[in-house]
């Protein structure tokens, strides 16, 4: 990314750079002025912040769900591992 | 330490049998998620279980308590995982390229990008939702995959997954930031709001 305009391409390459607030103040500046311009970067910001959510929320499990269980299979493999030592 | 944590550690120490049932019930099906995540597979899912219990059976001893016993269980699964990568990493690494957007020579997207619905946090939950993202994450190319899921699920910091993979930490935003791209291409078909335009 360089001078004061930048393509939409440039703005997806650096679109996590500019939430983690990695960009330097001008280069900054140059992404909101695109993004104010331009709705379907804005489309995609939105949507690119969406995936993260949806990503992070699998490790979420549902409130007042039990926890997943471990497979009866599973449990006694383990549990005889460990008695014969291995 | 909880006193729940205290009293099972005790039963560790002493060879309690009882005791690591209790572990192995309580914790495995979170860690065989963990496992499935990094691995993308249940056969090679369930062996980093079963290895990562072992490996924690062994050095139980050695656990100081400074952390939860699901925390430090959870990060030797996730190495038992990475181990179990490595050891059948042998095929030449996929590209993402074919899942990135696309451009035009003057930088315009070649598909805009549309509006998705909107999703309550009732609706992330549901087990639709999270099938639809797990379906995805299996489809990211294999180096991509893992960087996106200790990132950005596992959430370990980025120096901790460069230490991991032994990869810069430079490396590992790139690859996140394709990953988090690609993976956005192949969820949007299903979360396009009503009435935009077709793919």
């Amino acid at each position: 990314m360089s001078g004061t305009e930048m393509t939409c391409q440039e703005l997806a390459d650096f679109l996590m750079a500019y939430d983690d607030g990695e960009l330097p103040s001008d280069q900054r500046t140059v992404f909101d002025e695109h993004l104010q311009m331009c709705p379907p970067c804005l489309t995609y910001l939105e949507t690119y912040r969406e995936t993260v959510r949806l990503g992070k929320s699998l490790c979420d499990e549902p409130e007042g769900a039990p926890p997943p269980e471990c497979p009866e299979a599973l449990v006694n493999a383990i549990l005889t591992a460990r008695k014969s030592g291995q | 330490m909880s006193d729940g944590d205290a009293k099972l550690l005790e039963g560790l120490r002493n060879g309690d049998d009882a005791a690591y049932e209790e572990l192995v019930r309580t914790q495995g099906g979170r860690l065989l998620a963990v496992t499935r995540r990094i691995l993308g597979n249940d056969d090679d899912a369930h062996d980093a279980v079963q290895e990562a219990f072992l490996s924690a059976f062994k050095s139980i001893d050695r656990f100081q308590g400074g952390s939860l016993v699901s925390t430090w269980l959870h990060r030797i699964a996730v190495n038992a995982a990475l181990m179990k990568l490595r050891s059948r990493r042998r095929r030449p690494e996929e590209s993402i390229d074919d899942l990135l957007p696309k451009y035009l020579e003057d930088g315009h997207p070649a598909q805009p990008a549309v509006p998705w619905r909107e999703l309550s946090d009732a609706q992330l939950v549901r087990a639709e939702t999270r099938e639809q993202v797990r379906t995805a994450i299996d489809k990211l190319p294999e180096g991509y995959r893992t960087v996106l899921v200790l990132r950005d699920i596992e959430e370990l910091d980025t120096a901790e997954v460069a230490e991991l993979l032994e990869m810069t930490k430079n490396a590992v935003k790139t690859r996140l930031h394709r990953a988090r791209q690609a993976l956005r291409g192949l969820i949007e078909p299903e979360l396009r709001a009503e009435g935009g335009p077709p793919e």
